[in-house]
């Protein structure tokens, strides 16, 4: 029951808690590193020539150009997700009906991949950004309609009744129930679907003409073996995708929303 | 009737000296348990009383070797005690039944040592004797909260312990239900004859089931008192002398008994 | 379910697809294109790929792949995962890392898959592998972490070792925790084997789909895949749901409180 409470007790402070990752961190560039000094592969780069990279990138200026693009194109296409998915998953989840005749047809399409919607893609909207956006609108929309069938679907029956005890209007239950309800598993769903969304920037980039995260890994590839361009394209979105994630994190943090947690523990 | 069990001139199964315990956080440290002595007698059923955050479940764990203390000894057949022992089983609320295994395989978790035929009928025993009949094969899931406690204590028996501890056993259950398992777990330790120790924060379950009531004060918590409940078992809830105890533990605590 | 709602989830499915092919193929009529395919005509791509003997070796190639890859992701990921989640010190130092590579598209390793193991098979099982690995050993080190304390005291008490306690209670207890990240790792591995085809190889449902394009815009054939895709996608989800309505898994997945 108290395991934890004297374990701290004995290992003192834990002012020293970063130290761990940090390491984690370090001993993975180490390995890195040695691993290729010891083997024979030739195009891998070791982190020092992808640091390299990255600043000559910096330095050039295309470090800004392709990071603003591949995050315009993941907003538009998100946005856009967020706008049909949402309200569709919240109508699916409130009609009953509805939600069993269209969800198996959403499991359906659901496992498509980003990368299978392309030929289509080209063909409605040809070669371009138009295209990049709309690969990654179908990526995200999917889930999102799924998290927020969910989430409706989680809302505590104590709380409809409630709301119905209150003499509340359908509308009404819609709006000062139901919305808030969903909000902290929804934004769950948001975060996860936005990492999908980062995910598929790649794949999206594919049909892109000329800037991009997900643009600058494959074409460094095309036109030059540059796998260090490769590894730092792919540096770069991993930190920018933790960097989203960390800041949806924050958010789902916030006072307001706070209390689903402690209820969940409660309930414990 | 069953006359009053006075406490025998018996060994000293437990033996708490100078216990003390402390917490420490960053900044501070919280002292929970202070300078508490405590003996225990074999065959006993010794309740520890007090209200809730006091300290009495870091006790019980403590005592059942899931805590070390800060200071002090625990000993218990004249042996310190270093970390939990199947002999003396800790009984958690109905939570801490195994939720993946079906009553038999909990009631069994213990008795990977025995012959399969002498663990099967070991196993009905207890079934038998917590009145789970029928139900071997169920999933806890499928239970009821009072059901789930009593393939807990089932599970705590087979292994045939010589001491049992139960932190607040039965706080999760309706008051009906409550008064049914004090009836129930009277009923086992008479047959059985454990040792048991019982934390509770319900004044009334205390001298319903204890031989002694340890009452402990807040935090950080020491023992007020120690009342010895000399009434016999069945007892009856409406006798003065059981009135009378309760009340007296009741001003002990510092509580007026009108609402 | 009571036998009107069982006859709604399968006939209310049934008659919307119904509806939306019919509205596929009134679109495609009224809009006059001559690219994208009517419904009949990805049945008939379907039946020609059944005919030329593509249909189930396509579908059998694309299984094998994820199947490997899974199921190396399931022999590394689980015991890693419960490696971590039993230490929780290595979890704090892998933590950062597996954070990071996480969010990198599987798509993004592929130049150093192809480096690694060139334009073949094990390239594109080692992208399924990646991708599948990271879901099941989340949520491997999290279902272990999660066990409550009181059922690892419970097993102390009974006088459990310490592999016989992270065998008897740390790990079916954890267990439906890793089936969930199962079911998504499953989910994961079967849109990146997809990709991974479009890449690499020369056989399989995604590699259908880009050759049906480059090989001659036939589109009924893109579709006729995509469509192949989304239903066995489906399938295989539905199959790793029924594992967890398993008896002795249920438990971990009920949604009220008793």
């Amino acid at each position: 029951m108290n395991d934890s409470a004297a374990q701290a007790g004995r290992h003192g402070a834990t002012g020293f808690h970063w130290l761990l990752p940090f390491a984690g961190i370090v001993s993975l560039l180490i390995m890195w590193d040695l691993a290729l000094r010891f083997s024979n592969v030739p195009l891998v780069p070791g982190p020092l020539a992808v640091a390299r990279a990255i600043v000559e990138l910096a330095q050039k200026g295309f470090l800004v150009k392709h990071v603003v693009a591949s995050l315009f194109r993941v907003t538009w296409g998100y946005l856009l997700a967020v706008s049909v998915g949402v309200p569709l998953g919240i109508l699916l989840a409130w009609y009953r009906r509805g939600g069993l005749a269209l969800a198996p047809l959403v499991e359906i399409v659901r496992p498509i991949s980003a990368l299978a919607w392309i030929p289509l893609a080209i063909l409605w909207f040809g070669v371009g950004d138009l295209s990049s956006v709309f690969i990654i609108f179908v990526a995200s929309v999917f889930p999102l309609t799924v998290a927020a069938m969910s989430a409706v679907a989680g809302v505590s029956t104590t709380h409809w009744n409630a709301g119905r005890n209150f003499g509340l209007s359908a509308r009404q239950i819609a709006r000062r129930v139901l919305l808030p309800a969903i909000l902290p598993r929804l934004l769950v769903g948001l975060r996860l679907a936005l990492g999908i969304a980062w995910l598929v920037v790649v794949a999206a980039e594919m049909i892109a003409v000329d800037s991009g995260l997900g643009f600058l890994i494959i074409d460094a590839r095309n036109a030059g073996n540059r796998y260090d361009l490769v590894v730092a394209g792919m540096v770069l979105i991993g930190t920018i995708g933790l960097a989203l994630d960390a800041s949806m994190r924050r958010i789902e943090g916030l006072r307001a929303l706070r209390w689903s947690y402690a209820a969940a523990e409660e309930a414990a | 009737m069953i006359p009053a069990r006075k406490p025998l001139p018996g060994r000293t199964k437990l033996a708490i000296r100078g216990l003390q315990m402390a917490f420490r956080t960053e900044e501070s440290e919280v002292r929970v348990l202070e300078d508490l002595d405590l003996d225990v007698r074999e065959g006993e059923l010794v309740c520890i009383l007090g209200p809730s955050g006091c300290g009495k479940s870091t006790l019980l764990n403590i005592v059942a070797g899931f805590l070390a203390p800060s200071s002090g000894s625990v000993k218990i057949d004249g042996e310190e005690v270093r970390g939990p022992d199947p002999r003396r089983i800790f009984v958690f609320q109905e939570r801490g039944v195994f939720p993946w295994l079906t009553v038999e395989g909990n009631i069994g978790f213990g008795l990977g040592r025995l012959a399969r035929a002498e663990r099967e009928k070991r196993i009905g025993h207890y079934v038998r004797l917590v009145g789970l009949e029928g139900f071997e094969k169920a999933y806890p899931h499928e239970l009821s909260g009072g059901m789930k406690q009593r393939v807990e204590v089932a599970r705590a028996l087979a292994v045939d312990p010589d001491m049992l501890y139960l932190d607040e056993p039965f706080g999760a259950l309706d008051s009906i239900t409550r008064l049914e398992m004090r009836r129930e777990l009277l009923r086992i330790w008479q047959t059985e004859q454990k040792t048991i120790l019982f934390v509770t924060h319900d004044i009334e379950e205390s001298v319903q089931l204890a031989d002694r009531v340890v009452v402990l004060s807040a935090r950080p918590a020491r023992i007020r008192r120690i009342v010895e409940i000399d009434l016999p078992h069945p007892r009856d809830l409406s006798s003065r002398r059981y009135l009378e105890l309760r009340d007296g533990i009741l001003e002990e605590i510092g509580l007026a008994h009108k609402i | 379910m009571t036998l009107r709602q069982r006859l709604e989830s399968i006939l209310l499915p049934i008659a919307a697809a119904m509806s939306l092919v019919a509205f596929w193929a009134a679109a495609v009529r009224w809009s006059g294109t001559t690219v994208f395919p009517s419904p009949a005509a990805v049945a008939r791509g379907i039946a020609e790929l059944a005919r030329k003997g593509l249909l189930l070796p396509y579908i059998r190639d694309s299984l094998l792949r994820v199947a490997a890859g899974y199921g190396g992701a399931l022999a590394a990921g689980i015991p890693l995962g419960v490696f971590l989640g039993w230490h929780p010190a290595a979890a704090r130092a892998a933590n950062p890392v597996i954070q990071f590579l996480r969010p990198i598209s599987p798509l993004a390793w592929i130049p150093v898959a192809i480096v690694l193991f060139g334009v073949k098979n094990m390239a594109a099982v080692f992208l399924i592998f990646l991708a599948s690995l990271f879901p099941i050993l989340v949520s491997a080190m999290n279902g272990v972490r999660g066990v409550s304390a009181m059922h690892r005291q419970a097993g102390r008490n009974f006088g459990l070792s310490r592999p016989a306690l992270l065998a008897r209670v740390v790990f079916p207890a954890a267990l439906p925790e890793i089936l969930t990240g199962l079911r998504i790792a499953l989910g994961i591995a079967w849109i990146v084997v997809v990709a991974a085809e479009m890449i690499a190889v020369n056989s399989g449902l995604g590699y259908l789909v880009i050759d049906s394009r480059n090989a001659g815009k036939r589109y009924d054939l893109v579709v006729a895949a995509m469509l192949l895709i989304g239903v066995i996608g489906l399938v295989l989800n539905l199959l790793v749901q029924r594992v967890s309505r398993l008896r002795a898994v249920r438990w971990g997945f009920r949604e009220e409180t008793p």
